[in-house]
């Protein structure tokens, strides 16, 4: 008999939950120290430079805004798409959107160059900018989130819930569309300037997102004892693997789109072949971390069902996000411009990159311990909004989820996850 | 309630006026002069002149990069100081640079060129585009250019720009020149010698010393008026832009390339 769903805050032992916080504390003090020491020296003491002016702060700082979306995504599920077995995830999954959103946000805030002047970016618009379009998109996405939270945990709240759901919806693929955009609409750079990179974008976050969730979900109900039906997890898994095979395609296409044109040849060859650190983290990270090992984990029929299999699983893909993060706002970075078409540059005083090998780039440890500050930060939120306030079902037993909507929902992909 | 507080006193009215006047007679006279001297320099940019360049790369000689170092000297980059500990490898390619000197060989034809490479001052600049602030902007004269006070130092312009042409301060700025303000964390290009249009200077550094050279491979002026030397030259020689396929009608051009 289906029961009806309760939810309950977080309640492990204070010890343990003080610890997890703790460690998590530390590291976002460590990643404001490190952006604290940036804004103090200058960027010269970053890897990055005038070829590469964004770096690995970008690469976490992406990857956590576009998983925020994503995670927003187990929600819509559930209220756009009348699964009703995803309805008890809407409110981690908002949660966590917001959480996500946050960290990357601040990642990318404190790798301005200016960060003390947020305020002008905050007062000041050029709305021809995708940029400034996104400073909306992505505080617009956290007060609706809030109130789709609203609608979701209030009986008052209640009608608007599907209302809400939908708007959060086509809120959250404006959202990545306009991060995909800021890449995509660069006119000027051969890696760039395709609108193809918005919808890669969306597929991505889907993946990213989930991964995420699902390592969340499984943590926080493994940590306090809680059910967690094997059924709603291999539909999870299942869903995410989808998800996964997904970017892998729109990864092939990315490149059949650029390889239709002459020009590209050189940057495909590169890309795949001749980029030296940039193609192995493309293969190796983007490929087969965050791509293939994943699948065959998911769809293996032993390992498949093993949670934490699943679990390493959900982390390759936000491995691989990364590594993907890092060829997408890197590599085409440091491919060089094609300012010359059918030239070769010889020799450019002072160099700086315009040259004909492509541009140098080496992480340095301060960039990646702000990003993976971000990252606390956002676990932060989490563990401290599942503590305080009713995220978490008691029980996601299998006999205890709701039924799907039905036929009322068919006809989409994500309807059949 | 206290008649004797009510009384005005005379001898203090007396003080008030003439410390008025008096600091009148000092300050009247620094601000007629100051707007006196600054009338030519308050008048606001307009339209009717879009500065440009037109280098002749025919002229451009192989190894003279006097253009870069003028620029460096009317800008203050040659007082930029490589923080301690930095790598010089690495403050190579950290370091402004608003002009750079390019040698090309064509792939098929070999045959080679050499030109200066600096912001070409679009009509339809991407970097205006894509700034969230409004910082990076094109003024009306058609000088494209960065408002150090609102950049916020994201560097999506330099992201953008399709020539590469704009710098990142990466380090602390010691020293400057105060018709050239720098700031660690800004982004700065190319503002063709913007501080010499406020004096009525019709040249910009890298002309002058490319004309002190002898090679007269650049020609400053306003590409709005045909008489100008720059818009004859224009109407003489064939001439392109770089990248014109972005169609951004750049205010630099080429020829012999």
């Amino acid at each position: 008999m289906i029961k009806r769903i309760v939810y309950r805050e977080w309640r492990i032992p204070p010890a343990r939950y003080w610890t997890i916080l703790g460690i998590l504390a530390v590291i976002a003090g460590i990643g404001g120290l490190a952006a604290l020491y940036m804004e103090h020296e200058g960027h010269w003491v970053t890897g990055m430079n005038n070829s590469v002016v964004w770096g690995t702060p970008h690469v976490f700082a992406v990857f956590l805004i576009v998983a925020a979306s994503g995670a927003l995504n187990v929600a819509s599920i559930g209220s756009v798409f009348g699964k009703g077995a995803y309805k008890p995830f809407g409110r981690l999954s908002g949660l966590l959107a917001v959480a996500l959103l946050v960290g990357g946000l601040l990642v990318l805030v404190l790798d301005l160059g200016r960060p003390d002047r947020l305020i002008v970016a905050m007062t000041t618009y050029n709305f021809r900018s995708i940029f400034a379009w996104n400073i909306f998109l992505y505080t617009g996405f956290m007060a609706i989130v809030i109130a789709y939270l609203w609608s979701m945990a209030d009986r008052m709240g209640a009608v608007f819930y599907k209302p809400m759901g939908l708007f959060a919806f086509a809120w959250r693929l404006a959202l990545t569309t306009g991060t995909g955009s800021i890449f995509g609409f660069i006119v000027g750079r051969q890696a760039f300037d395709t609108a193809f990179l918005a919808p890669m974008f969306i597929i991505m976050s889907f993946a990213y997102g989930l991964a995420i969730f699902l390592l969340v979900l499984m943590f926080t109900f493994d940590q306090e004892g809680r059910v967690l039906g094997d059924k709603i997890v291999r539909r999870l898994k299942n869903l995410l693997g989808v998800f996964v095979a997904a970017i892998l395609y729109f990864t092939v296409v990315y490149f059949l789109t650029k390889l239709y044109g002459a020009k590209n040849y050189e940057l495909v060859s590169w890309m795949l072949l001749g980029g030296g650190t940039f193609t192995v983290v493309f293969w190796i990270g983007w490929v087969l971390i965050g791509g293939l090992v994943p699948l065959g984990i998911l769809y293996h029929p032993e390992l498949g069902k093993d949670r934490n299999w699943i679990a390493a699983a959900c982390a390759l893909v936000i491995l691989g996000g990364l590594a993907t993060m890092y060829v997408v706002i890197i590599a085409s970075q440091a491919f060089p411009l094609q300012i010359f078409p059918g030239q070769t540059v010889l020799e450019a005083a002072p160099a700086g990159g315009i040259i004909a090998e492509p541009a140098h780039y080496s992480p340095s440890l301060p960039e990646f311990l702000l990003g993976l500050g971000g990252m606390a930060v956002a676990l932060l939120i989490t563990a401290g909004g599942v503590r305080v306030l009713q995220f978490l079902p008691e029980s996601l037993a299998d006999e205890s989820m709701p039924a799907d909507e039905g036929a009322k929902a068919t006809g989409s992909a994500l309807a059949e996850a | 309630m206290n008649h004797h507080e009510d009384k005005i006193d005379g001898g203090r009215r007396a003080f008030f006026g003439v410390a008025a006047g008096v600091t009148a007679g000092v300050v009247a006279p620094g601000v007629v002069l100051h707007a006196v001297s600054a009338a030519p320099r308050s008048e606001p940019v307009t339209d009717a002149v879009r500065w440009g360049l037109l280098i002749d790369t025919t002229k451009c000689a192989d190894g003279c990069r006097a253009c870069v170092d003028a620029c460096d000297l009317e800008n203050g980059l040659d007082l930029q100081i490589k923080p301690e500990g930095q790598s010089q490898v690495q403050w190579d390619r950290q370091k402004s640079v608003w002009i750079r000197k390019v040698k090309l060989q064509d792939n098929q034809t070999r045959r080679v060129t050499n030109l200066p490479l600096m912001c070409q001052h679009c009509e339809h600049p991407p970097c205006v585009d894509v700034c969230p602030t409004g910082a990076s902007f094109k003024r009306a004269d058609g000088i494209v250019m960065v408002d150090r006070h609102t950049c916020i130092g994201c560097r999506y312009c330099m992201m953008a720009c399709p020539y590469k042409a704009r710098s990142f301060i990466h380090e602390n700025v010691h020293g400057q020149l105060t018709r050239v303000p720098r700031g660690k964390g800004c982004v700065e290009s190319c503002n063709l010698c913007v501080s010499r249009r406020d004096y009525g200077i019709a040249s910009t550094a890298c002309v002058d010393a490319c004309a002190a050279e002898g090679h007269n491979a650049m020609t400053f002026g306003d590409l709005n008026d045909p008489e100008s030397p720059i818009s004859q030259a224009l109407k003489a020689i064939p001439s392109r832009q770089i990248r014109e396929d972005l169609a951004l009608n750049t205010g630099v051009r080429y020829s012999g390339v």
